[in-house]
This record gives structure tokens, C-alpha cells and sequence, in this order.
């Protein structure tokens, strides 16, 4: 599996669940980065069922919300499924407040997102 | 930069070059003194949140980027209640006229989400007529 920055991305069965490597996703280059890392695994990698751990996440900005999106649309574009899970108060209510919560498949536990494929 | 300190208040006062990530320092000390004033973890998210996007929007889209330009930034913080009032040396723009972002047409849309999200979290936000100057308040929860 190709080596990261932003990311880490292991396979759990046809699954490929990503945990982030930073805390606070806010950085532009850092932001850029993670995005290229993100689309690199629809677009590189073929992977098409993709669970987002935010168990690391404390905080992320609103540019951070315009790469998410961005994958969605590509994973949904490759017929694949994008599910997001742990992610903590704060950052839900971001998702919630941009009704971005209506656009992304959110569940409250990784084995929940790996069960709903 | 001027720093003023007593034991009720914590004021800074700071000219920031218009490059990303200049904030950093100061963002940090002013999300460091909320937590000395005793603010809860949700309070101090919800101002983190507001702050950079007012500071990164007046320096990529007041002062986009122009090296000549600066960011003026006055923070104020008590037990009770934060005040950050950001200005750019740009044109302004008008905060009614930004689209909705949680409009069904444009929910997917990658940007326009940053005046929403200083709205829903700070207490009070109030642009100035030019809309180049905007000034975030929080009352503590």
C-alpha cells in the first residue's frame, strides 16, 4: 500500500477505512495535500468502498469540508460508497450547520460504516 | 503587536502580513487564553472555527495575497465573552449576497461555507458597510 502524509489507509476485507494523521486539518498546503491523497485512492488505487475515521480529527476547516465533498463526488462518480464515522460534537455540528450531514453517509462507529457496505 | 494583560482581560493587537498561515500564532494565543479564562471545549472549537475562517477569507479574498497588504486583527478576551474584530485592506464585499450554501443546488458546492459557519457559532457577527472589516463576538455557554 503506497505511503501517505495526511492519511493512513488499511484494508479491513473490500473495505479501506482512513485514519487522519493530523488533529487539526486547517493548513492549506496541508489541506491540498490531503486531498491528493484522498482522490489518489479512487483514482490510483480503485479503491471504491472507503470508510473516513475521525476519531483523530479536533478540528478541521471549512476548506477541508470542500476536499470531502470533492471525494464524495468522485466516489460516487465511480459507482463506489463513502462513509465517514467517529467524528466527535463539534465537527458534526460543522456537518449539520452546512447540511453537509444530508450530502455524507455518517455513522457513529467504524464497525457500523464497515457493516453498512 | 501590542499585548495587553491584566487579570480580568487579554487583549492583543497584531498587523498580520497577508500570507496563509500567518494567523498561526496568534490564533493559537488567543485560543490558549480562553482556555486560561476557564472557556469549555465547545466555546473554544466554535471560536477557533470562526477565527480562521474570517482571518484566511481576509487574506486570500480582502487582500488576496497582496504581499503589500496586512491583516489587522484586535482579540479581546474576558471569562464571559470574546471579541475579535478582523479588517483587510481590500475592496469589501457584501455578506447578504454570499449564497446559501445549504441551498439543495449548491449543498455540494466545494467552497461559500465560512460566513455561514462564523454565523452559526459565534454569538454576534457584524460586517462593517464596506465589508472589509468584520467583528466576531462569543458569549460564553
Amino acid at each position: 500500500m503506497p505511503t501517505h502524509n495526511r492519511i493512513d489507509a488499511t484494508k479491513v476485507g473490500d473495505v479501506t477505512v482512513v485514519t487522519f494523521t493530523d488533529k487539526k486539518i486547517l493548513d492549506e498546503a496541508g489541506i491540498q495535500e490531503l486531498g491528493a491523497e484522498l482522490f489518489s485512492l479512487i483514482e490510483r488505487d480503485n479503491r471504491r468502498s472507503i470508510v473516513l475515521n475521525f476519531d483523530n480529527v479536533d478540528f478541521l476547516s471549512s476548506a477541508a469540508l470542500g476536499k470531502l465533498i470533492t471525494l464524495d463526488r468522485k466516489v460516487k462518480q465511480a459507482q463506489g460508497r463513502l462513509k465517514m464515522c467517529r467524528i466527535k460534537p463539534e465537527i458534526l455540528e460543522v456537518f449539520q450547520v452546512t447540511k453537509l450531514n444530508k450530502v455524507f453517509d455518517i455513522r457513529d462507529e467504524q464497525d457500523e460504516a464497515i457493516a453498512a457496505f | 503587536m501590542t499585548e495587553q494583560s491584566d487579570a480580568d482581560v487579554w487583549r492583543r493587537v497584531i498587523d498580520l502580513p497577508s500570507e496563509r498561515g500567518s494567523n498561526r500564532e496568534v490564533t493559537d494565543d488567543l485560543l490558549t487564553q480562553l482556555k486560561v479564562f476557564g472557556w469549555p471545549p465547545s466555546d473554544v472549537f466554535a471560536v477557533h472555527l470562526a477565527v480562521e475562517e474570517a482571518i484566511v477569507n481576509a487574506i486570500v479574498h480582502g487582500n488576496k495575497l497582496d504581499p503589500a497588504k496586512r491583516v489587522h486583527v484586535e482579540c479581546e478576551v474576558s471569562a464571559d465573552r470574546v471579541l475579535v474584530s478582523i479588517t483587510d485592506e481590500g475592496p469589501g464585499f457584501d455578506p447578504a449576497r454570499v449564497p446559501d450554501c445549504t441551498a439543495e443546488e449548491r449543498l455540494e458546492a466545494p467552497g461559500g461555507r465560512g460566513v455561514m459557519l462564523m454565523k452559526s457559532f459565534m454569538t454576534r457577527i457584524e460586517y462593517n458597510a464596506k465589508g472589509n472589516s468584520v467583528v466576531l463576538e462569543k458569549r460564553r455557554t
